[in-house]
């Protein structure tokens, strides 16, 4: 475990800008601001390697570069704070614990690209941060931190506070976009993408919460500095929200690099009254249930990329022997046709077809037809559907079907294992 | 004509420009103790912020957060996100349900609650955990399920 | 433009940047299958049925909304892409009542199309069809939610174009819908009938209401007298339902057609366009005289007219009195023509055939019963009437053109052009002009106000007058000009607003696709019909001035007043 990103959260008044200059806050900005052109800016984060950390984990300086490379003179700055993913709690620890630190990472990136205006967009679930954002942003318009002139330089940046209303697909940034406008969050499709066509049709760089709080310490403290966390293919220090049926439970700092054992046994303390582990679960509902002979991988992008895998939100979901894989995917594709935004017909439909088939299946009614079918279904939402969501909705079924398959079977054959369905009978009400 | 009043204040503190349609919302919904935006309400706010209707029942009908039907004065969401569901989210709907006489998806007959799914609220370490209003409740068992509700019962009594 | 080199089932093509890969392809021939794409229309993606391979990527991409990129190389037809196509076909069919023999757009339905070209034999999805009340709530337009493939095209026209809005996308993910506010049904929200969104929907999710039933049983009731008139844009519109070329001009075969299946009158609807030119003229000079409601606005057009009252009542003051053609032909035929005739008016039935779903409403508002009765008794489409051929098994094709009947069957070019945007305006110019100045108009086309653009304006020195007119259609485009109109800015004299982008042969009761292109050649044959008509002037027309000798006495006379003008409401929200 390490305390870099986290180091001010819950060790600081987040709301006094005294205590957050004490110890560190604001050198990076004064730095980029006083020192560094805004190339130099960009430049310094794409030497960093820094990558997108709220589950696409693409390369935050390339994106900063699109959009200082757009010519329009109205650009906006976002922050992604609408964690919804489902077991990813570690933005809230940031915004509430250390607000500071993002609006300087905001500030930042406008500098960097040219932007005069941001928005923090930030779930509606999360009603307090939101007010701790908006007395925060307070403070540092009245120390002249925010507005015009910015330290009595030609730096003019403002920033408020947007609430999401109960939208999982909203962390998807045209959704998120969308929303800021004021309409219902349904993606755009891509391209053009936000960097080229956003806010209001405007340049826009969406940067996630977590990525943005690296900013300020890539830049105080420089690159090379940086890089000295992580691995060669991933730079820096993940946070990341451990649940399920683990000891501790919370979220952590760790470096790139660290395995997925060593975050559940040892930092996590192991799996609680001692059951058997039957899967992970990695980056959300989004993400890849991984069985446990894979444990020991690394939290690296390459590493998992070569499994097929995704970091994404850094959620990990621990799960014992108790839960029924089909009863779990059931949850979860229930909660993606809760969430489907409805535009795309894959998404749209393919989720309850799924959640149908997974149903007769449960009952004991299902063929072999059925797995075939729902690897289909889940193929297209995968291979054809407009956005992010419906593309990793069905990423828990495939991999479930990839891993354990032979749970599918035994309840085609009228058996479960974990005696939560009784596929010949009656099915125990589960979630 | 005093409950318009209040809302065309509240559209003019937050701003009537068509982004800030789902502010206005969350707003006016606070205001009712039944957790909802009347149809009158999203009438005003539509001709306000100069949308059409359709549209405003568009945005309301599909953030979760906001309803366009009446809801308890105590509305329970229940996560049913993996991390609750691991940690047994159906023991305590259960004991929800026996305790209230409602289904998920229902209000009391008193108006006084009413139950819902919703999805991960971030109480993802306090697991399995409830939102009743604003509060959030966590490490849930059936027994501090029951308290929770005799305690909110004694509140309005 | 940089122009790049693709390459699309291994067909090398160079195209300009930023085409997207369907247009390459229809370049080239290679159709791609669209649903939520319509040509006239933003791109949407949300169909996905247009999926095609590019190398290089992981995933499909939607043709409709990816743009090319230099050496991209793009497969539009390989067994993958087929068998996906067919499971998000089978997606859709799963959610939608496929009864497609008692469907209003069965044979011309996109949806029915596809399946048989991807040959879908059988669907091994689960359904998810449920049982939606239709809402039959008015006169016009009738929705099936059940049929309804949620492209989203009907909601753009209604927003986008129309700026009403009665219906948007509501709830999200699978219990998504599109319908009015609260689920409503039409009557209860402002929806202005104008059926556009019938002319976009792919599928039978929005239709007009079927009156073809009520006109049968008219002509079969011996004790009736029934007459019917045809608006000017139908003729050169119902061609298209029988695989004629848009634009092919029918006029003398309905004619035929109608006087075959037993109509005691069939008369044209340009007779009255004549005459509404006269008093909608002659108002106009009073108000430019009085100074009085400047500018004017055009009243042939009953969705525009329902936009006025619903969204702008304070701009009721500017609306011409006229009433529509329509309305003034059904007055007189319950009055003028009944004593002519010597029938009791309460025999006789008016039929109307329109271009358009809204005359239904029209007609059957409480203040269109002048004559004593429901001057317009029954309203068909264009559509509508193509169904009547098609039931009576007469090829019509092959009949021989007839002539209308007198008195009402003569007009002039004038009459004619009501049916394109900017027709009025040029009717009006054509006879004001000569009326006021005593001159003869040399120059009678008006070429500027012509066209299917949005807005065209113009200015007319007449006498001492210099007259300033606007055109607009669609009523985004009127929403505008009434903006103006409310903050005073609208120096105009007089502004035709027709409802439907392109006037009324964009109507909602126009054959279906009714896209821009189709809607091009129905304007251009209406200016042919215009070109070779003998009269080319509303006041010269000698039924008019005989109707006036005879009857109403002179413009905006008493008895004009009575059976030619009407009122309007204020039924906006507040």
């Amino acid at each position: 475990m390490v305390n870099f990103i986290s180091k001010y959260a819950g060790k600081i008044n987040p709301l006094s800008l005294k205590e957050y200059k004490d110890r560190g806050g604001f050198q990076g900005f004064e730095k980029a601001l006083f020192q560094m052109s805004p190339s130099e800016v960009i430049d310094e984060i794409k030497d960093s390697n820094l990558k997108g950390r709220g589950g696409a984990s693409f390369p935050t300086g390339l994106k900063w570069q699109f959009v200082a490379a757009e010519g329009a003179s109205e650009k906006y700055v976002i922050c992604n704070a609408d964690e919804g993913e489902p077991g990813t709690f570690k933005d809230q620890v940031l915004l509430e614990g250390s607000p500071m630190q993002i609006i300087e990472g905001m500030m930042i990136a406008a500098y960097a690209v040219g932007a005069t205006k941001g928005f923090i967009y930030i779930r509606g679930e999360y009603s307090k941060e939101q007010v701790i954002f908006k007395n925060a942003i307070e403070v540092l318009r009245n120390e002249g931190y925010l507005g015009k002139h910015i330290l009595g330089q030609d730096f003019e940046f403002d920033l408020e506070v947007r609430s999401g209303a109960g939208a999982y697909v909203c962390g998807e940034e045209t959704a998120l976009i969308e929303s800021i406008e004021g309409n219902p969050g349904r993606s755009r499709f891509k391209p053009p993408y936000p960097p080229q066509f956003g806010l209001w049709g405007k340049p826009t760089l969406v940067n996630n919460v977590e990525t943005l709080a690296n900013i300020p310490l890539i830049i105080s403290g420089g690159a090379e500095e940086y890089k000295k966390y992580g691995t060669a293919s991933s730079s820096g220090t993940k946070l990341i929200s451990v649940s399920g049926n683990v000891v501790n439970r919370g979220v952590f700092e760790v470096e790139f690099g660290t395995t997925l054992r060593e975050i559940i046994y040892d930092i996590c303390g192991g799996i609680k009254k001692n059951k058997q582990l039957k899967f992970v679960q990695l980056g959300g509902s989004s993400g890849a249930c991984i069985p446990e002979s894979l444990l020991d991988l690394k939290l690296d992008f390459n590493v998992l990329k070569k499994h097929g895998i995704g970091l994404g939100s850094g959620a990990i979901l621990v799960v014992d022997e108790e839960t029924c894989i089909l009863d779990f995917i059931k949850m979860t594709t229930k909660f993606f046709n809760h969430e489907s935004c409805g535009k795309c017909t894959t998404c749209r439909e393919g989720n309850r077809h799924i959640c149908k088939i997974i149903d007769r299946i449960i009952h004991g009614n299902g063929a072999e037809r059925d797995l075939r079918l729902m690897i289909e279904i889940a193929t297209i939402m995968k291979e054809s559907s407009l956005c992010g969501l419906g593309q990793a909705a069905p990423t828990a079924i495939l991999t479930t079907l990839k891993y354990f398959n032979g749970e599918y079977m035994e309840h085609i054959n009228g058996f479960c294992r974990s005696g939560v369905c009784h596929p010949k009978g009656e099915v125990k009400i589960n979630g | 004509m005093d409950e318009r009043k209040k809302i065309i204040e509240i559209i003019e503190k937050i701003g009537a420009t068509p982004d800030k349609l789902i502010e206005i919302l969350l707003a006016v919904q606070s205001l009712s103790h039944e957790h909802y935006v009347s149809e009158e309400q999203l009438k005003l706010i539509a001709q306000k912020l100069n949308i059409p209707l359709s549209k405003a029942y568009g945005v309301a009908s599909f953030y979760s957060m906001l309803s366009t039907k009446k809801k308890g004065r105590y509305v329970i969401q229940i996560c049913n996100s993996g991390p609750c569901y691991v940690s047994k989210a159906n023991g305590i709907v259960k004991a929800l349900e026996n305790r209230l006489g409602i289904h998920i998806g229902e209000i009391t007959n008193d108006q006084m609650f009413s139950m819902e799914y919703t999805s991960c609220f971030g109480a993802c370490h306090l697991a399995p955990a409830i939102k009743i209003n604003e509060e959030v409740y966590g490490n849930l068992n059936p027994q501090k399920v029951n308290q929770i509700i005799d305690k909110l019962i004694k509140e309005v009594v | 433009m940089a122009k790049l080199k693709v390459y699309i089932d291994g067909q090398e093509i160079i195209v300009d940047e930023n085409t997207t890969i369907l247009e390459a392809a229809r370049e080239i021939n290679v159709d791609i299958p669209t649903f939520c794409y319509h040509p006239d229309q933003k791109v949407k993606g949300n169909c996905r049925i247009c999926i095609v391979e590019v190398e290089g990527y992981n995933s499909f991409v939607a043709a409709c909304c990816t743009p090319v990129r230099a050496g991209m190389v793009i497969r539009t037809n390989t067994k993958k892409i087929r068998e996906s196509r067919k499971l998000i076909l089978k997606m859709i069919l799963a959610n939608h009542h496929g009864e497609c023999l008692s469907c209003r757009r069965n044979g011309n339905c996109e949806l029915q199309s596809l399946s048989q070209e991807l040959r879908v034999q059988e669907n091994d999805l689960d359904q998810f069809v449920e049982d939606l009340s239709i809402d039959r709530s008015n006169p016009s337009i009738v929705r099936d939610s059940n049929k309804c493939i949620k492209c989203g095209r009907c909601v753009e026209v209604c927003h986008d174009v129309q700026g009403v809005g009665a219906i948007y996308n509501i709830n999200r993910s699978s219990d998504m819908k599109i319908a009015p506010a609260y689920n409503k049904d039409l009557c209860e929200v402002q929806c202005v009938y104008c059926g556009q969104c019938i002319n976009v929907c792919p599928v039978g999710a929005i239709y007009e209401k079927d009156d073809t039933e009520a006109v049968w049983d008219a002509i079969e009731d011996s004790k009736k007298h029934v007459v019917v008139q045809m608006a000017p844009a139908v003729r050169v519109a119902l061609g298209e339902e029988f695989g004629m070329e848009a634009g092919r001009i029918v006029t003398g075969k309905i004619v035929s057609f109608l006087r075959k299946i037993g109509f005691d009158g069939v008369f044209d609807t340009n007779f009255t366009a004549d005459l509404t030119i006269i008093e909608e003229g002659n108002e106009l000079l009073q108000r430019i005289q009085q100074g009085k409601n400047l500018p004017m606005l055009t009243s042939c057009s009953p969705g525009w007219i329902r936009f006025v009252e619903s969204f702008y009542p304070e701009v009721i003051g500017h609306l011409s009195t006229c009433k529509s053609p329509q309305q003034m032909f059904g007055a007189l035929t319950k009055t003028y023509y009944a004593e002519k005739v010597g029938i009791d008016p309460k025999d006789i039935i008016v039929v109307s055939i329109m271009p358009c779903t809204a005359k239904k409403t029209e007609a059957q508002r409480p203040e269109m019963t002048d004559s004593g009765y429901q001057d317009v008794d029954i309203v068909i489409t264009t559509r509508e009437l193509a169904r009547m051929i098609k039931q009576s098994g007469i090829k019509v094709d092959q009949l021989e053109e007839e002539h209308f009947n007198n008195p009402f069957g003569i007009s002039s070019g004038a009459g004619a052009v009501f049916g394109a945007t900017g027709g009025v305006m040029e009717a009006a110019l054509r006879t004001v002009y000569e009326v006021v100045s005593g001159e003869e108009l040399e120059k009678i086309d008006f070429e500027n106000l012509r066209g299917i653009d949005g807005f065209k304006e113009a200015t007319v020195e007449i006498g001492e007058v210099v007259v300033k007119v606007a055109v607009v259609n669609g009523l985004k485009n009127a929403k505008m000009i009434l903006d103006l109109i409310k903050e005073g800015k609208a120096d105009y004299h007089f502004i035709e607003v027709m409802c439907c982008p392109g006037g009324c042969i964009g109507g909602g009761g126009q054959p279906i696709p009714s896209t821009n292109e189709v809607k091009e050649k129905r304007i251009n044959a209406i200016y042919q019909v215009d070109l070779t008509s003998a009269l080319r002037k509303s006041h010269l027309n000698p039924v008019v001035k005989t109707l006036y000798e005879e009857f109403l006495e002179k413009p905006l006379g008493e008895k004009s007043h009575e059976l030619l003008h009407t009122h309007y409401h204020d039924e906006s929200e507040e």
